[in-house]
């Protein structure tokens, strides 16, 4: 299984619970081998199997948006 | 909060906050002198005013946050705490926690915004623009697009963009932004440079030795921004902590705000107004903001704060783990002594004088690479003899013919394979040992240099709590042993086989308690298997080299000793803070709950409890930048 990791800046992410609880909900996700949120750096880290990555990254912002609607992962 | 440019959402807050307080004022002195608000509807309906002025944001913020599943909001609990206190007519508290808790809000956006700006600052090495040679003429671009042997040109006053080897002119670098280090650097033709320095006088054209993603300066600010990735054990307490404090607290409030009347008195509604006041101020002190804004915080400024001085720290927890540090263990050559050897002395038998042996091996000697070999060189200026049919004995030194007689240098086994009798061995220090036509002329004795800071920087480990300091070398005992006194080292290993080191290095950390924590100190070259061994491994002299920024947790940037004790220092020092801050932060919210749920403290306490200690935690975090 190849899976592909990617980092996203994001913004607007308030504190470390929030980081924790966007982390929990996009590691339930199918497929996620390894997520983290940085609170400080406003950083996320996505790893996640390739052939499904790029559905699992529209996922993944989802589910922050459902934490905190005033962040954004900013796509590259 | 100087230098801090402030954003749409705190300038929005800080408009909501002034009206609200110019409302609030208004409302309270036509309320303090008892004119038109006799009536408990005009009072409610002029207290509404200030509080939907600033809370109408976090109402909105509630109820959208409910329809995506968020129960146990914050904002939903202050709307609850707020709600409540209307209801039961405390006015003016309704207004004071909706006010403070935006005020909290916009001050910890502030402090965050401010930290990672401070730490960005000190990270500024990211070159903008390289100006490079295509088609003869000078282009201005991105540094990624520049090619490897491509020439660039940097002025004075820039920064060097890409790593690469000065091919002409010379000048003097500032590399304080990559090792902390005042003192700037000399540099000419044919030497190398890392990328991130800055050109302080001279034009400098440089051909690039390597592309922009790998440079040095992407190196490090790969490593610096990926350090936050991995959270260290009180983070990752402090979140697992707010799981399940909120809710906990949640149900406290509830709890106390229906029981205690039921039981007491369920037809007074003295009574259940009593206790819905002490449920609601419950809830206003539910929210875990101070420890999951400033634990991080401490941590990330931490980081940076180490990155400044040119001490990269490879993630929150190794903080951990150099704070606990009890046990520093040394390697020697490359770490705490240059890794160069000087001239020591000249001993000669056999009527040779010092200059002749000196002669012999210098011109003998000359263009090894050797380490010895090169000490001898350059402690000899005089002039060189002619040599013929040189060639070099591997592992054992170099015989060639010197002035029609036959000169061999190298070791005191060089000496025994060939037959020379009367050699005078020494076990003292490294030497090379001479012999001109089968006759011992003499040995030339060389020291490694210790670095000049290296006492200071043992001394400062001890003073920074580190109990046991030990030194590994391959080197002899005796060498070792003088060496280890003259630094106060106090375990010494010696003449250690290459995986001797790992040996001794096991046998170290077996038998120490879990908060006796071990770092190993090497050059990262030769050293990868006990950087990777020890609780930390900190390799010296990272700059440009791939394996120490690959093995170790920690890089120091120059090969300072000083800046093993600095990043000790640095990790107690936001240990500390962060322990402080954990303790106050439940110290208070476990009294205000207590205090309140007696009825002895109000809504006051419990607004301290919340947006007070969580102001005073971020201002103690902001502390780890002014070391």
């Amino acid at each position: 299984m190849a899976t592909v990791r990617r980092i996203f800046e994001m913004d607007g992410v308030d504190c470390a619970h929030c980081a924790a609880k966007m982390e929990d909900s996009i590691r339930a996700l199918d497929g996620v081998t390894y997520v983290n949120i940085s609170f400080m750096a406003q950083r996320m880290t996505l790893e996640a199997e390739e052939s499904k990555f790029d559905s699992i990254l529209k996922k993944a912002v989802k589910l922050c948006r459902k934490v905190d609607p005033d962040c954004s992962v900013i796509l590259k | 909060m100087r230098g801090y440019r402030l954003g749409k959402k705190q300038k929005r807050s800080i408009i909501d906050i002034a009206l609200s307080v110019a409302f609030f004022a208004a409302v309270a002195s036509l309320d303090g002198f008892g004119i038109l608000l006799n009536k408990w509807f005009w009072r409610l309906g002029a207290y509404l005013v200030p509080y939907l002025v600033v809370g109408w944001r976090v109402i909105f913020r509630a109820a959208r946050n409910i329809v995506n599943g968020q129960i146990f909001d914050e904002n939903f609990l202050m709307c609850i705490a707020t709600v409540g206190a209307l209801v039961i007519g405390e006015y003016p508290e309704a207004v004071f926690v909706m006010l403070f808790y935006r005020v909290g809000e916009l001050f910890e956006q502030i402090a965050v915004g401010k930290s990672r700006r401070s730490v960005a600052a000190l990270m500024e090495i990211r070159p903008d623009t390289a100006t490079v040679l295509r088609e003869g003429e000078w282009v201005s671009m991105s540094p990624d697009k520049v090619a490897v042997g491509e020439i660039i040109f940097v002025k004075a006053g820039e920064k060097i963009p890409l790593d690469g080897e000065i091919i002409e002119g010379a000048s003097l670098l500032n590399t304080v932004a990559l090792t902390g280090e005042a003192l700037p650097r000399e540099v000419a033709v044919g030497d190398k440079v890392t990328s991130g320095c800055v050109n302080m006088s001279g034009l400098l054209k440089i051909r690039v030795s390597c592309e922009f993603g790998e440079s040095t300066v992407s190196k490090i600010l790969q490593l610096v921004e990926s350090a936050t990735d991995s959270k260290s054990k009180s983070e990752n307490f402090i979140t697992k902590f707010a799981k399940y404090y909120t809710p906990a607290v949640v149900i406290c409030a509830a709890v106390l705000a229906i029981l205690p009347p039921l039981i007491l008195a369920p037809a007074s509604s003295d009574v259940w107004r009593e206790w819905v006041y002490r449920a609601m101020s419950f809830l206003v002190i539910s929210c875990p903001c101070a420890l999951v804004i400033s634990v991080p915080m401490t941590f990330f400024g931490g980081i940076g704060r180490a990155s400044a001085d040119g001490i990269l720290i490879k993630g929150s927890e190794y903080i951990e783990t150099l704070a606990d540090c009890s046990t520093v263990v040394f390697d020697k050559t490359g770490t705490l002594t240059e890794g160069r050897f000087v001239l020591d002395g000249v001993y000669t038998e056999n009527g040779f004088s010092e200059k002749e042996i000196l002669q012999f091996a210098a011109s003998v000697e000359n263009g090894s690479t050797h380490p010895v070999a090169r000490a001898v060189c350059s402690a000899f200026d005089g002039e060189l003899i002619p040599v013929s049919r040189s060639e070099e004995l591997a592992g054992l030194g170099i015989r060639a013919v010197c002035d029609g007689k036959t000169v061999c240098v190298g070791n005191a086994r060089l000496m025994a394979d060939i037959g020379v009798s009367g050699v005078a061995e020494t076990a003292r220090a490294s030497a090379a040992y001479v012999a001109v036509d089968g006759v011992f002329g003499g040995r030339i004795e060389v020291s490694d240099v210790i670095k000049p800071d290296a006492a200071k920087g043992i001394l400062n480990l001890k003073k920074a709590g580190v109990r046991h300091t030990v030194m590994l070398t391959g080197d002899r005992w005796e060498a070792a042993e003088s060496v280890a006194a003259s630094l106060g080292i106090d375990e010494l290993s010696a003449e250690l086989l290459p995986d001797g080191k790992m040996l001794a290095l096991e046998g170290l950390m077996v038998g120490r308690s879990a908060n006796d924590k071990l770092a190993f100190v090497g050059d990262g070259i030769n050293d990868a298997p006990a950087l990777a061994r020890a609780d930390v491994g900190i390799a010296m002299g990272g700059i440009g080299s791939d394996a120490a920024i690959e093995a170790a947790d920690v890089v120091i940037m120059d090969d300072k000793v000083t800046k093993i004790s600095r990043a000790v220092e640095l990790s107690r020092r936001t240990i500390r803070i962060v322990r402080e801050n954990i303790a106050a932060v439940l110290f208070v919210k476990a009294a205000a709950l207590v205090l309140g749920a007696f009825g002895i403290t109000g809504m006051w306490f419990a607004i301290f409890a919340d947006v007070g200690i969580s102001v005073l935690a971020i201002l103690n975090s902001l502390k780890i930048f002014k070391m």
